[in-house]
């Protein structure tokens, strides 16, 4: 491998040819500031710009100074990284961003999280010169269900376009206008409803001020819980769990299950109940959705479409909808868990409780901005009463817990509440990209041979690549699956299946890079991607540490259908558990 | 005979169109159509006395003609061969009349390389262009030379990018011809945006073959099959006098596939920008020509390695292109013999302001300033005194009167605190403030400047605030530190060569005419008279004579005073409009 060998303040270092100076220096133990600059590399994204001009360095011999994070290093270079004239103009440059900056940084939703505040903090900037005569760059504030964008806090880092046009090909913004106006946001600066946005939160996830935020469901929920007329309950997304402790200081991939329990308990909730026994639900529907379009496939009807797509992912089904307007037949017709779980939550259990579903509140925790949208769909309502009334991300469950004067670091370990609260381990995997697909082989491939499975796990169906296949050996049937995570990969996958070059039986598209874990509701990870990484394993530790690994022998779910449903795919079933989707194709769009 | 007609921009909207038609129908009425020929050429330079008719063989140089005039032309000169005197023009001096341009003060000292077609040819007879050597160059590269010999050339002459970058273009063109590829782009950049500047124009408009010529040269050396020009859209003309060029080349397989029969392919393709200074900028001109947001990028790359679809790109200004015929047909010792030591050949300036001879020259490099001002340019008009020249358009400088003996050349000019740049010159007078000026060029950069990096989005932003607040009358002594200190970080930290040099009007003016910033800011007035803020308008109680008019037509009641009494105007209230001044018969009122 090639390598050069370059001065970075005074210090000798060798790097591989290609290294840009940022990492180079970051090597050497040298941290250059960067703002705009993110890698995710784990992920393969890299958001380079070189637009905010913070990580300039002075090289000799260069009239100008240098941004380290898209220069890359020459044999012989001598770089210099905090020199007078460089501090000057980094100091000058974070003045300059700062004086187009609202000045709300008390309420702010980032605030505290926010790497403009960080980084002006670092820089100690202490005034900002010449504000009464400076003009500053507005825009109208954008609600849209999921996402609020406020964009006069932009700096133009480029991340969000980064993430919505190159990682998940939304294409719902981009950067408009020229010169001190340019912002990223939709085309012709339009609200994100009119735009083919998914909500996945992506771009949210990324943001490194207030420009992007979620809309913050908790003084509804905190409402809801002092209406003594309501009976809340709560349900938490398996992604949840491996990531709640990051905001109270633990190690990424530390599994919090036992006090994010304790936690709701304590604020009030009046029942603790986990997605993950609707996930198990959501198998059982899946599951006998798979092996009877698989069958009838078999059998030789043509009228039946494979692969089946998982459905689960609110952001996915947005994309599919705007997209692939011709293909609305093709997903898995099985609701996302959130929804089966509140279907089944204000049905089930509203008759064992002897209430009526307008006096029962569903308020679930998600790793996902797009759920705040899900809920709010009116064909997840029933005469106008929605099915999950309030979503809360994890950001905002940790929020609640430190509003509600909770020591979350002192909980002691408890358990959910039955029956909506006991799940498999192939539940919890449903956080992790591939966990769906591998939890639904578990138990398609028990249903359809009628024999145990030779082995639980499905390491094959697991990883980070954006895209992966694999054949399951179904006693001999080869069943061959595919998954993407990322509507980038999604895309290609689809387009495979749209032209007939593929040949999966079955498909798992994850919107979010990483799965549920990566989703945009999560702690931030400010440009660290091996959290994501380290999410993923506490996932996969969670579903090995459980006695029972498959959703067919989850022992509440046998009793809901013997209670209730009946069985997969019966009438009950399809009328609760089931949906449908719409067209949200390309339409004439005029501005008059 | 032949009536050589002007048909620049700038005399066709003084109808020089309609003199050709006129010309026409004249001589066909006496019947001369067999002996008088009318041709419409290019710019012939002297804007300042168009529109511009001249008579072969005998060279006589008519000005400012006017359609009525086309009957006398015909019938004294064409008809009888007595020149029409009264169109003749005049040396201010010697108050002669000068007959044939050669002897013009305007003319005498340019040597017109790159221009050396314009006002000779019609530029949609490619007989014409042929006819003067045009074409021989290629068919010299192609048939005698190989790739390595005509960049050698071109190295040799020692030829410089026209466009403001004074980068070698051999070297340009080594680099380029380097790089290996499936596929290689020549581009002209014709995407002239320096307020005021309209030599590329004049050379598109005037004799567009020689840029095509050039390219397919290029194109040869550095083995690229296709060129792009990308033309700025608000010059339809010279689009127009391009699309028929290409046409023709074709049609003579000039252009195309098996160039005159060598085998070598070239083709030529137009590609419009959108009203965009700064893809200007090589890096942006490529990313708008791929569709993208026309944006800088970082470079290195640079295009010569990775520009047009990632294909090795080598991009040329107009000027740069239109010399590359005559080097190959004269020899590089020829070009050598004309300039300085390090800028060799001419450049093109286009002259305007406040000068007598307003126009296009092109002058060796070497030539004064004092002789382009006051020789070629006549010196400055009304008998006012010269302040200022400013070259190098919103990225040059002011050279004052200690610059007027440098020989212009690309590094004297730098090292006087200016730049070349694309060649625009505007002369200033002691009417001008050098405030206003910076403003209004900072003010221009504002608009212009793509809003990617923080220094050119925002700094450019509160550099104009600055000059503004001076210019208001609100400035501060801390306010010129400041402005000084912003100039510096930008032009330190911005990403492409806008933001890098936007700057520069302000510094200049700051260095060379500091008494004016310290009479605004301290003093609160503006000597040339030019900041309506820090003006008053007084009535001069000697000349009033109180008849009421002023007052009457004040639209904001600014003026009292009793009829046949001396008027007063109230500066608090005056909004500066000028419509006292109109009114008063009498000369009573002034701007202090």
């Amino acid at each position: 491998m090639e390598t050069v060998k370059l001065t970075i303040d005074s210090k000798q270092v060798e790097v591989p040819k290609g290294t840009t100076i940022y990492k180079a220096a970051k090597s050497m133990g040298i941290d250059i500031p960067v703002l705009c600059y993110m890698d995710l590399h784990d992920l393969g994204v890299e958001n380079k710009p070189a637009g905010c001009r913070i990580c300039v360095v002075e090289i000799a011999g260069r009239r100008n100074l240098a941004p380290s994070c898209s220069t890359v290093c020459m044999e012989g270079m001598e770089v210099k990284t905090h020199t007078t004239r460089v501090i000057n103009a980094r100091r000058t440059v974070m003045e300059l961003l700062l004086s187009d900056h609202p000045k709300d940084c008390l309420t702010c939703p980032k605030s505290g999280r926010c790497d403009l505040q960080d980084m002006s903090v670092r820089l100690g900037i202490r005034e900002i010169p010449g504000q009464e005569f400076a003009a500053m760059s507005t825009y109208k504030k954008d609600f849209s269900p999921s996402i609020i964008r406020d964009v006069d806090k932009c700096i133009m880092c480029r991340r969000c376009e980064t993430m919505c046009n190159q990682v998940q090909t939304v294409g719902a913004l981009s950067a408009v206008n020229r010169g001190f106006m340019a912002v990223v946001a939709p085309a012709f600066e339009q609200d994100l409803v009119k735009s083919p946005c998914t909500y996945c939160g992506q771009c949210v996830a990324v943001c490194p001020t207030g420009a992007l935020t979620e809309v913050d469901h908790t003084a509804k929920v905190i409402r809801a819980l002092a209406d003594p007329t309501k009976t809340v309950m709560v349900q938490t997304a398996p992604a949840v769990r491996a990531a709640l402790g990051e905001e109270f200081g633990l190690e990424p991939g530390t599994l919090v299950t036992g006090k994010m329990v304790s936690a709701l308990r304590k604020i009030g909730f009046n029942y603790i109940f986990d997605t993950d026994f609707a996930a198990d639900l959501t198998i059982m529907e899946e599951g006998t959705e798979l092996l009877d379009r698989l069958t009838r496939h078999l059998n030789g009807d043509k009228s039946v479409k494979l692969p089946i797509l998982t459905s689960c992912c609110p952001a996915w089904v947005n994309f599919f909808e705007h997209n692939y307007t011709d293909m609305l037949d093709v997903p898995s017709s099985a609701k996302s868990p959130q929804q089966m779980f509140g279907a089944i939550a204000k049905s089930y259990f509203a008759e064992k409780l002897g209430k009526k579903r307008e006096d029962l509140v569903v308020v679930s925790v998600m790793p996902c901005l797009a759920k705040k949208y899900e809920c709010q769909r009116d064909e997840f309502k029933h005469e106008g009463n929605p099915d999950v009334d309030l979503s809360l991300s994890t950001r905002e469950l940790a929020n609640l817990i430190k509003q509600f004067n909770i020591n979350f670091m002192e909980l002691p370990d408890e358990d959910f509440d039955r029956p909506l609260g006991e799940s498999t381990g192939a539940a919890v995997i449903f956080g992790a990209t591939g966990g769906v697909i591998e939890a639904a082989v578990r138990t398609a491939y028990e249903l359809h041979t009628k024999k145990a499975l030779p082995r639980v796990d499905f390491t094959e169906l697991r990883g980070m690549d954006g895209i992966r296949t694999a054949t399951i050996d179904f006693d001999g049937l080869p069943i061959k699956i595919g998954i993407a995570h990322g509507l980038g990969n999604a895309r290609k996958l689809l387009d495979q299946v749209r032209s007939g070059q593929a040949d999966f039986h079955a498909i798992e598209i994850m919107a979010c890079p990483g799965g549920c874990i990566g989703g945009g509701g999560q702690p931030l990870h400010h440009g660290d991607s091996s959290i994501i990484k380290a999410r993923m394993a506490a996932i996969y530790r969670e579903d090995a540490g459980k006695s029972i690994r498959k959703s067919h022998e989850n022992p509440y779910i046998i009793q809901l259908y013997e209670e209730f449903l009946g069985k997969p795919m019966s009438e009950k079933s399809h009328h609760l558990l089931h949906t449908q989707y719409f067209d949200k194709g390309k339409k004439d769009i005029y501005i008059k | 005979m032949h009536l050589l007609v002007c048909g620049g921009t700038g005399c066709r909207a003084s109808s020089s169109d309609l003199i050709v038609d006129r010309l026409k129908a004249e001589i066909a009425s006496n019947g001369l159509e067999n002996d008088v020929q009318v041709i419409m050429t290019g710019c012939f330079g002297f804007c300042e006395k168009g529109p511009i008719v001249k008579v072969l063989p005998d060279n006589t140089f008519y000005t400012q003609v006017k359609p009525e005039d086309a009957a006398e032309i015909v019938r004294e000169h064409a008809l009888k061969g007595r020149k029409v005197t009264r169109l003749l023009y005049t040396d201010p001096v010697k108050k002669e009349h000068v007959s044939d341009s050669k002897h013009m003060g305007f003319y005498r000292k340019q040597i017109r390389i790159a221009l050396r077609n314009c006002g000779f040819i019609n530029p949609e007879n490619i007989d014409e262009y042929i006819a003067r050597d045009g074409y021989q160059a290629l068919g010299k590269v192609l048939t005698e030379m190989d790739p390595q010999k005509t960049i050698d050339i071109i190295k040799k002459s020692g030829l410089r990018g026209r466009g403001g970058g004074g980068f070698p273009t051999g070297l340009k063109w080594e680099i380029a011809s380097k790089n290996k590829a499936d596929q290689k782009y020549v581009v002209c950049n014709a995407d002239e945006g320096d307020p005021g500047a309209f030599m590329d124009r004049s050379v598109l408009e005037g004799d567009p073959h020689s840029v095509l010529e050039a390219m397919a040269i290029c194109g040869y050396s550095i083995g690229a099959s296709k060129g792009l020009i990308y033309i700025r859209a608000e010059y339809p003309l010279a689009i127009k006098r391009l699309k028929v060029a290409i046409d023709q080349a074709h049609e003579y397989g000039l252009l195309g596939n098996d160039i005159m029969g060598t085998g070598f392919n070239f083709d030529i393709e137009l590609r419009y920008g959108a009203g965009a200074f700064v893809c200007g900028e090589e890096t942006a001109l490529i990313h708008s020509m791929e569709g993208l947001r026309g944006e800088p990028t970082n470079k290195p790359p640079f295009p010569a390695e990775s520009g047009y679809l990632g294909k090795p790109t080598n991009v040329n200004n107009v000027e740069t292109f239109a010399n590359v015929a005559p080097i190959i047909l004269k020899g590089a010792e020829w070009y050598t013999s004309i300039g300085t030591e390090k800028s060799k050949g001419t450049k093109v300036f286009a002259l305007a302001g406040k000068i007598n001879n307003v126009g296009l020259i092109e002058v060796p490099m070497g030539t004064t300033l004092r002789e382009i001002i006051f020789e070629i340019g006549g010196g400055i008009r009304n008998g006012k005194k010269f302040k200022a020249v400013q070259t190098g358009g919103p990225s040059g400088g002011c050279l004052t009167e200690k610059h007027l003996d440098i020989p212009i050349d690309f590094d004297n000019l730098v090292a006087a605190g200016s730049m070349m740049g694309s060649g625009g010159m505007i002369v200033m007078d002691e009417d001008d403030c050098m405030v206003s000026v910076a403003k209004f060029y900072l003010d221009f950069t504002v608009d212009e400047s793509c809003g990617k990096c923080t220094p050119c989005r925002v700094g450019n932003k509160r550099l104009s605030e600055l000059l503004g607040k001076i210019t208001d009358g609100n400035g501060e002594l801390e306010d010129l530190e400041r402005l000084r200190n912003l100039s510096n970080v930008i032009k330190d930290t911005a990403l492409c060569g806008l933001g890098q040099t936007s700057p520069n009007p302000v510094l200049s003016t700051l260095d060379n005419f500091y008494d004016e910033y310290l009479s605004h800011v301290v003093d609160k007035k503006c000597k040339a008279g030019r900041c309506k803020s820090l003006m008053q308008y007084v009535i001069d109680p000697e000349a009033c004579v109180g008849c009421t008019a002023c007052a009457r037509n004040c639209p904001v009641n600014a003026i009292s005073g009793e009829r046949k009494k001396p008027h007063e105007i109230n500066t608090a209230i005056c909004i500066k409009c000028g419509a006292c001044i109109e009114k008063c018969k009498f000369d009573a009122i002034s701007i202090k």
